[in-house]
């Protein structure tokens, strides 16, 4: 039982507003992944989380407890760094043992947890080693081992796999994920990798200038994003978007001009819309068909062809606007090739002039 | 006229140099293309070409001198007549001389410690508050002042007047404020060795503080946030963080500060002259120098062990330099 409360809170520097009356509820023992792109403030309200920033107003509880006031060593967390952040001049194993000597552990349970969390870790044989003599991966092991050891209420991840290569990053997602099955901790975890935050997370929290832009779970926030930000950030490649303007609307949904030269009804509607308003249609790579039948389609040159061997992307561009399309990975298309790409209307989004979603 | 004489002089070193550089250079390269040199010792051969000059400016300035003091240190008073060890003899005999390596060591070891210990401190604390930068200032300043200005200025602080003046010592001022008596502190045996540690603590405090600061500012700061979670207390940080990780700086300014210590002598000088038991080496060796006709065997006895006295402190501070590289 550990679940965190925030509330309204806010955090200025001098008169920049960076975080903006945000409120968010983490159940115990989830997986909360805090997204967004630079600049958007999830590490702030992490750093927040842990005690390491002021909170100018509003409050953050922790089992009830609201914390504002705590210093971190009384809030039960741990943190892990993008940097690592190990102490450079002590052994793997004392970097492990640090808080637990600070806590005043005996010295049996302090063996004890340590070598617990590095048989967990798999770093049982660099115990003795100094940190600047282990890889970066090694090294971010032994940042998660040094948190795992003090069997905090809260783990606090900011970009712990930014500084790894792309191999690692993979290998060590899976092990964050597995790690999280078997300590049942509540984590919180900050990243700008949207591809970290929907494999792992249980909940995430799509973070935009400060503001909570929408939270849900992944597959929520794919399938059904609530504005134009959370479309375009969630998923990858990009989703395309197209501007365009709305022909009529009725209950069933909404039919909208596709390059001037036929229409499509995507069965999606909203009431601050109306007829002759300028919207954007959303369609994902993977949901754009080509060379296939369907209701709409219309022909593309290839400018851009991108092997991925399980799939193959390709660049096109009608009438001024860029489209990704995905097809399947022995594709034969060429670049220079001319394309008949259609779409499915159930998978697409429309989003208002003020970026909101169409329901 | 002078002037004239003396950016002529600097132009035609400037020249000379370059003439050299370029000519050499050119003569190797030629040896080399036609094969009178095999190949492989061309870049030993050109680093020497390049060394060369210094090597020998500090032959003449430097290796030379320490070879005619270690000569002189065999002669007569004069340099005339070799007297083997009999100034050495002297030296062991000498109450001036033990009372000189007494002190020396006193500085050695109060000196250096202290200097490293505030600079250290005051470097922290300074990071702290938003007047930091002014105090750094403040506390830097005396690095700025020449060892014989800080000689002055502290004699007004440890001045003393006969028992019915006027005290015009800050100290003295204190102390008669609270109704004790006025001191004469400089002759005070043992505690005006302090006294006059004060001075040089006072002066090389800046030096370690400016050091510290920047050396302050390479730690990272997630790395202090990672030990404050962990629960540690500001001191904790402090000592088990900060500390080892400016193991290196401390070393550095430790034997800067201690090398700069074994030379001490403006100072003393300045101050005492090395009456009342305040005697160090350097000074002894100035008396015996250049005072009363000068005696340049004896003289040289006192500037070797000098020397002698640095040389371990530069042999380690080199080895680790390497042992640092290799790592």
């Amino acid at each position: 039982m550990s679940e965190i409360n925030i509330k309204k809170i806010n955090k200025y520097y001098g008169s920049n507003h960076i975080i903006k009356d945000v409120s968010l509820d983490i159940k115990s023992q989830s997986f909360t992944v805090l997204v967004g792109p630079s600049g958007c403030g999830k590490s702030t309200i992490l750093r927040m989380i842990a005690g390491l920033e002021d909170i100018n107003s509003g409050t953050i509880a922790i089992d009830g407890t609201v914390v504002n006031d705590l210093a971190p060593k009384q809030r039960n967390i741990a943190m892990v760094f993008q940097s690592y952040a190990l102490y450079p001049h002590m052994t793997v194993f004392n970097n492990m043992a640090f808080g637990l000597k600070l806590e005043k552990r005996s010295k049996d349970e302090i063996e004890e947890r340590v070598h617990e969390a590095a048989k967990i870790l798999q770093i049982e044989d660099y115990l003795q080693r100094k940190p600047k003599q282990l890889s970066g991966g090694q090294r971010q092991r032994v940042a998660i081992g040094r948190a795992i050891t003090r069997k905090p209420k809260v783990f606090l991840f900011d970009e712990p796999l930014s500084n790894l290569d792309a191999a690692l990053r993979v290998q060590m997602r899976v092990e964050l994920a597995k790690l999280h099955d078997q300590l049942d901790a509540t984590m919180i975890y900050v990243t700008h990798d949207q591809t970290e935050a929907m494999t792992m997370a249980d909940e995430i929290v799509v973070l935009d200038q400060g503001i909570i832009s929408q939270s849900g779970g992944p597959m929520q926030l794919y399938n059904n994003p609530s504005n134009l930000f959370v479309g375009g950030f969630i998923g990858s490649p990009k989703m395309n978007f197209i501007n365009t303007k709305i022909l009529s609307s009725n209950s069933k949904g909404t039919k909208v001009d596709l390059f001037g030269s036929s229409d499509i009804v995507i069965p999606k509607t909203s009431k601050t819309s109306s007829s002759g308003d300028q919207v954007t249609l959303g369609v994902r790579p993977e949901h754009l068909l080509v060379n296939k039948k369907s209701s709409s389609s219309w022909e593309s040159k290839v400018f851009v062809v991108e092997k991925l061997g399980s799939g193959t992307f390709l660049y096109l561009e009608k009438e001024g606007e860029p489209l990704v399309v995905e097809t399947e990975g022995d594709s034969k298309i060429k670049v220079g090739d001319s394309v008949k790409v259609g779409f499915d209307p159930d998978k697409c989004h429309l989003f208002d002039s003020s970026n909101n979603s169409f329901t | 006229m002078n002037i004239i004489s003396l950016i002529s002089t600097v132009l035609a070193g400037i020249f000379f140099f370059i003439i050299y550089f370029r000519l050499f250079n050119f003569i190797l390269d030629y040896i080399i293309k036609y094969k009178i040199i095999s190949h492989r010792y061309e870049n030993s051969i050109r680093s020497i070409i390049f060394i060369a000059p210094a090597f020998l400016v500090l032959f003449t300035f430097i290796l030379f001198p320490v070879f005619e003091t270690i000569r002189l240190s065999f002669y007569d008073k004069f340099g005339r007549e070799f007297i083997g060890f009999e100034n050495y003899l002297w030296a062991i005999k000498d109450n001036e001389f033990r009372r000189s390596i007494l002190n020396n060591l006193g500085w050695l070891l109060i000196v250096p410690t202290l200097s490293t210990f505030f600079g250290l401190v005051i470097a922290n604390l300074t990071d702290r508050i938003w007047w930091g930068t002014i105090a750094k200032s403040i506390i830097f300043m005396p690095m700025a002042i020449s060892f014989v200005g800080a000689g002055v200025i502290w004699k007004f602080i440890y001045d003393y007047r006969g028992i019915d003046d006027q005290q015009i010592g800050l100290l003295n001022a204190i102390v008669v404020s609270f109704g004790l008596e006025p001191q004469a502190w400089l002759t005070i045996p043992i505690w005006n060795n302090l006294f006059l540690m004060a001075i040089m603590i006072w002066i090389q405090t800046g030096l370690a503080l400016v050091i510290f600061s920047a050396a302050l500012r390479g730690i990272p700061k997630e790395t202090l946030e990672a030990a404050r979670i962990d629960g540690a207390s500001e001191f904790r940080i402090f000592w088990s963080i900060i500390i080892p990780f400016l193991e290196q700086t401390i070393l550095v300014i430790w034997t800067i500060i201690t090398i700069l210590v074994l030379k001490v002598f403006d100072i003393i000088y300045a101050m005492t002259n090395g009456q009342w038991q305040t005697e160090v080496l350097a000074n002894l060796m100035y008396d015996w120098m250049f005072r009363g006709g000068g005696d340049s065997g004896r003289g040289s006895v006192l500037a070797f062990c000098i020397m002698i006295g640095v040389i371990p402190i530069l042999a380690w501070n080199l080895y680790r330099h390497r042992n640092e590289q290799s790592t």
